[in-house]
């Protein structure tokens, strides 16, 4: 076969543990959407945990603020290949909004405001590996970034941390989401390079 | 947001570069041959992957910019000062060279062929890309939806595909194709309501709404077409930013 890319040399290989393959650092904070982004005033801001027996458990933008918050700094991965190291977020653990809800479910669907929704397991979004964030670098978050409120899931590909959510339902069974119907991965791990279905 | 189930795994493949032609002084359009290639959809994207001697890779996802036409695959790249990867494509692949490719990527910002409602594309910069696809699809199927475009650019020496839409505007019926300068000319301005206002369609018509370009303009452009009166749902975004 014939040599790939002759000539290509790429960026130099200090060695970047932090990141995964096929991704690379930016100092920026790209946006990625798929349609206007929806403008949602906090005083009508709520945020509902559906079960499967019907169930729900709701939250108002003052009773969410009022929860302990927490501080994650993480790194956050996007499928579009960028990554960004060490961002700060301030917001609820799901392990919180999780304490009173009964539930047999072994999967989750996010969903958001405008129509957006992802699938994700169930045990992805406990044990201190998923916030309901409202601040990022001290700042109130911006509509662009998923504000008032946006789902940070950041183990996974940052398309799984919905922006604008507004409620997460459980399923027993796995569903697609909005990208996930349209060939993206599934589950979304970075560090197995899960892009697309089939990776 | 109904859309169509993708499925099968997206393999790299080698993709040989039989064409290639310079949009303007950053931008560069290439033709690949990717023998197997599965077909795609106006608005797609493909992965492109460049390996060093030593092993290294480096990937980025760039738009297509022509429909499905067998082993041709058709990109558009700009050069991103201080990228990693376009500056490669832009400057340094040649005709005969090989790089790896994979896709069709990306279900939703699709323009089908058998859509029949009116269709406004805006675009912003190096947002025209997918676009172009779109408007060169409809010509190739022999559409007959009313297409407009809205095209942004700073002057004309920064257009894409300059000829081929000057063309296009007077033979192709039914596509209209409006320039906003803004660095230009007297009339130098931002996009504003009243650019998608006058060139875009009312929105009665429930036209079909693809904006494309970078963040801050489909932010910009978005806002105003929910300001106008389109539903959401039926403007669909794509952001562009640095590669």
């Amino acid at each position: 076969m014939a040599t790939l890319s002759p000539g290509f040399r790429g960026r130099s290989r200090e060695a970047e543990p932090k990141l995964p393959p096929g991704q690379y650092l930016t100092h920026d904070f790209p946006v990625l959407s798929a349609g206007p982004t929806p403008k949602v005033p906090t005083e009508r801001y709520e945020f509902t945990i559906g079960t499967e027996t019907g169930e729900k458990h709701s939250w108002s933008w003052d009773e969410l603020l009022k929860l302990p918050a927490e501080t994650p700094t993480v790194d956050i991965h996007c499928v579009t290949k960028w990554s960004k190291l060490g961002t700060s977020w301030k917001g609820v653990s799901l392990d919180t909004l999780f304490e009173d809800v009964e539930s047999a479910a072994d999967y989750a669907m996010a969903h958001s405001y405008g129509g957006y929704t992802t699938n994700l397991p169930l045990e992805d979004l406990l044990d201190g590996q998923a916030w309901l964030v409202y601040e990022f670098d001290g700042e109130p978050l911006h509509p662009e970034h998923g504000g008032p409120v946006r789902l940070l899931v950041p183990h996974l590909y940052f398309w799984k941390s919905a922006k604008w959510v507004r409620g997460i339902s459980l399923l027993l069974d796995d569903e697609p989401g909005f990208w996930e119907a349209a060939g993206y991965h599934d589950y979304g791990d970075p560090w197995r390079e899960q892009r697309y279905q089939g990776d | 947001m109904a859309r169509a189930a993708v499925s099968g795994r997206l393999s790299w493949r080698t993709a040989t570069l039989v064409e290639a032609r310079a949009e303007n002084a950053s931008a560069r359009t290439l033709v690949f041959d990717v023998p197997g290639w599965p077909g795609h959809l106006a608005g797609q994207h493909v992965d492109v992957r460049l390996t060093a001697d030593d092993g290294y890779t480096a990937q980025r996802s760039y738009s297509m910019s022509a429909p499905a036409d067998g082993a041709r695959v058709e990109i558009t790249v700009q050069t991103v000062a201080d990228g990693e990867v376009s500056p490669y494509l832009v400057d340094v692949l040649a005709v005969g060279d090989a790089v790896e490719l994979r896709g069709p990527i990306g279900g939703w910002f699709v323009w089908r062929p058998e859509q029949l409602d009116p269709v406004l594309l805006v675009a912003g910069g190096s947002g025209v890309v997918p676009l172009m696809a779109m408007i060169r699809a409809r010509r190739k199927h022999h559409n007959r939806s009313v297409f407009r475009l809205i095209y942004s650019v700073r002057t004309p020496d920064d257009v894409y595909y300059a000829d081929e839409l000057r063309r296009r505007a007077r033979d192709d019926h039914g596509l209209e194709v409006t320039f906003v300068y803004t660095r230009f000319g007297e009339d130098a301005h931002r996009i504003s309501v009243a650019d998608v206002n006058t060139h875009g369609w009312p929105p009665e018509l429930e036209p079909a709404c693809f904006v494309c370009g970078p963040t801050g303009f489909v932010e910009t452009v978005a806002d105003i077409l929910v300001a106008l009166g389109h539903d959401p749902r039926r403007v669909r975004t794509e952001r562009f930013g640095p590669s």
